[in-house]
């Protein structure tokens, strides 16, 4: 049995990617000295010294694109860019660089970059630091969007993620550095596939990231009333398992996404129009989804709480679904 | 033309008594607020400025009530010298609609119209180009006002630093850049974040002249604040006020503080500003012993009234969630 956290997971992974592979190294705000503002790097600037572990100055732009040119000459980054919040500071260089050089090149330059992020609201951290902005980056063409949502993909992502020619996102959610598991699985994750983490007959309950812990409980209270729910973790936004969430909605021809991002424009939105488009005659009933309310994410308590994904809000929308 | 006698200071009775007493109040109010994370009456994250009281406390003695202020996550001095009230700043960290900013901001984010205070910025940097158009739009209205833009040296290394910095030049805005350096951005020391470690040659780059003053000395911050003021006021175009400080606090409740060595901490501690003017304030006979006691008795029971009155405060009611993300009538 080898028990972890996530968050020594994903520590684990970047040390065992650093010793593999002298291509690669860490860069980010407080990935060194600090010791990560979320611990994840802690103790690594003294196992790699500052040459694979480089602190960075407050300069988001500038240090992910350094990370986009230095994987085009040949190195492994993994740029850490502390939350998606901060994200939005090199956008211009995830979107406009990583995600088209291999395109606008003719095929000629490619960027293997890996960009890690921590996600999510639930800490009353308030309006510019609690956001889920992982869908916005699903929407870009050149991405490889991750989730990991359980402390064995926080172990075993990173090594195919590094792996993948092309640049790749890491979203963790912060509510889930905490969370710890026995990682006896399979040493391995693929990241093209989502998979099913609870089977059920009833109801497709849609879910990544986040908010997997929230369903997988909804999943357990609807069973309760005799619901038998079925649990997709998609782990990837980017390119989407469409022939999963198919197939589960094939059998159960029911679905509700849940989502911590806002409903407009969202992932939740796009999972559902591919229900639609390639499933819409298996359908039993109007498709439904849980998503953060239309709001920046306020600071008091019980208003954020209203604002996310509950798992009550989750087991009435499936309950609606199935009309009981 | 300068008015020489805004620029210099009048160090009587009246002003040293409240100049420390601001400064107790920043440092008192915040350590109650530091209790009450620790009870979870506060939550999220909680930047103290323990340490830099001076700051703040120094340059709003130059500002009038038109002009603008706008600052970081680490700006609950700041708020409570600008003029919101410690019970209206307490209540926002409880997140009561009592608070100043309704309980949808947090300690990260003080706002207040009445004082001209726009924000609790939690984005480094973020504020600055905020701070810019603020002194665009007074200088294209005929307004007086300078807009006092708060940060700390971190953001000298994002380009919105750089990218604002040579507009306000390029346009002669009235801003006063107040960079308050404590020489650490989290854990990044100052030495790793920045090939030119003298900040104000950032601002020479882009023609803003500058003044470096010993942040730890309140009389001194005043001074270059009140000089700086004069010479926006006087259309000379923004102003660069390097303030050398310390954070005698963790950067937020959760930091072990790997970064640093206890006897840096110590030896800054030693320089700690209020405890510096009081002595200096007594030795020159303009403050006596009374008067402190009596100012950590006023200022005791304001923060004890503030935390009342944060404990009495209500929650908005969940229903007016989507409140405040567009304007309620459009017209
Ligand atoms: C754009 C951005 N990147 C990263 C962060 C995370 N962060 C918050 S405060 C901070 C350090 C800022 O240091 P400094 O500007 O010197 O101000 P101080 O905290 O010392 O007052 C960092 C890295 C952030 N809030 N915004």
């Amino acid at each position: 049995m080898t028990v972890m956290t996530y968050r020594e997971a994903m520590r684990e992974a970047i040390r065992e990617a650093m010793l593999a592979d002298t291509r690669v190294f860490l860069m980010g705000e407080d990935v060194g000295h600090y010791g990560g503002s979320y611990a994840v790097s802690k103790g690594l600037l003294e196992e790699f010294g500052p040459g694979r572990v480089r602190d960075t100055p407050l300069s988001e732009s500038a240090f992910t694109g350094i990370g986009i040119g230095a994987a085009m000459g040949g190195m492994r980054p993994i740029v850490e860019l502390m939350t998606c919040n901060f994200s939005l500071l090199a956008l211009d260089q995830i979107m406009n660089n990583a995600a088209t050089i291999r395109h606008m090149s003719g095929g000629q330059f490619n960027v293997p970059v890996v960009i890690r992020m921590a996600t999510g609201g639930g800490r009353q951290l308030a309006a510019q630091h609690s956001h889920s902005l992982e869908g916005w980056f699903a929407h870009i063409p050149g991405l490889r969007v991750l989730t990991p949502a359980t402390v064995e993909d926080a172990r075993w992502m990173l090594k195919p993620a590094l792996d993948d020619p092309d640049p790749v996102l890491i979203f963790e959610n912060a509510l889930l550095y905490n969370d710890s598991a026995d990682i006896a699985g399979e040493p391995t994750c693929d990241i093209d596939r989502a998979v099913v983490r609870r089977e059920g007959g009833d109801v497709s309950l849609i879910t990544y990231g986040g908010s997997l812990g929230k369903v997988l409980a909804a999943a357990e209270q609807l069973a309760a009333v005799s619901i038998s729910a079925e649990v997709i973790d998609l782990r990837v936004l980017r390119p989407l398992d469409e022939a999963a969430i198919l197939t589960s909605v094939a059998k159960t021809r029911r679905a509700v996404i849940v989502d911590e991002g806002w409903r407009s424009g969202s992932i939740s939105a796009e999972i559902m129009a591919r229900i639609v488009e390639g499933g819409f005659w298996t359908l039993d009933a109007p498709l439904a989804r849980v998503c953060s309310a239309e709001v920046p994410i306020p600071y008091a308590a019980h208003l954020e709480a209203a604002a996310l994904p509950s798992v009550e809000r989750i087991v009435s929308a499936a309950r609606a679904v199935l009309g009981r | 033309m300068t008015d020489a006698a805004a620029v210099r200071v009048k160090l009587d009775h009246a002003h040293c008594r409240e100049l420390l007493r601001q400064m107790i109040r920043v440092r008192r109010f915040e350590e109650r607020c530091a209790e009450l994370y620790t009870k979870e009456k506060i939550r999220g994250f909680l930047h103290l400025y323990i340490g830099q009281e001076a700051v703040a406390v120094g340059v709003m003695q130059a500002l009038t009530p038109d002009d603008a202020v706008v600052a970081t996550y680490r700006e609950h001095g700041h708020a409570l010298v600008r003029g919101i009230s410690a019970r209206r700043i307490m209540a926002e960290m409880y997140g009561k609609q009592e608070g100043c900013s309704g309980g949808r901001g947090g300690s990260m984010h003080l706002f207040d119209a009445a004082n001209r205070f726009y924000g609790g910025n939690a984005i480094v940097a973020g504020g600055m180009p905020i701070a810019a158009g603020l002194a665009l739009a007074d200088a294209m209205q005929s307004r007086a006002g300078v807009t006092a833009c708060f940060f700390g040296e971190g953001a000298a290394a994002e380009g919105e630093f750089h990218e604002t910095m040579n507009l306000a030049a390029l346009w002669r805005l009235p801003v006063l850049f107040v960079c308050e350096n404590n020489l650490y951005a989290m854990g990044t020391a100052l030495t790793l974040s920045e090939s030119e470690t003298d900040l104000r040659t950032k601002a020479a780059g882009y023609r803003v002249p500058s003044e470096v003053v010993d942040g730890m000395n309140v009389v001194d911050v005043e001074a270059a604040a009140r000089r700086a003021v004069a010479a926006i006021r006087d259309g000379k175009g923004p102003f660069f006020l390097e303030c050398r400080t310390y954070r005698f606090r963790a950067h937020s409740m959760f930091d072990p503080q790997l970064y640093r060595k206890k006897k840096e901490i110590e030896d800054w501690m030693k320089r700690d500003p209020i405890v510096r003017f009081r002595d200096w304030a007594v030795a020159a006979g303009e403050l006596h012993d009374d008067d402190i006691a009596k100012i950590e008795a006023e200022v005791a029971a304001e923060v004890a009234d503030a935390t009342d009155f944060a404990e009495k405060g209500t929650w908005e009611p969940v229903d007016t969630l989507t409140r405040h993300v567009g304007a309620e009538a459009r017209a």
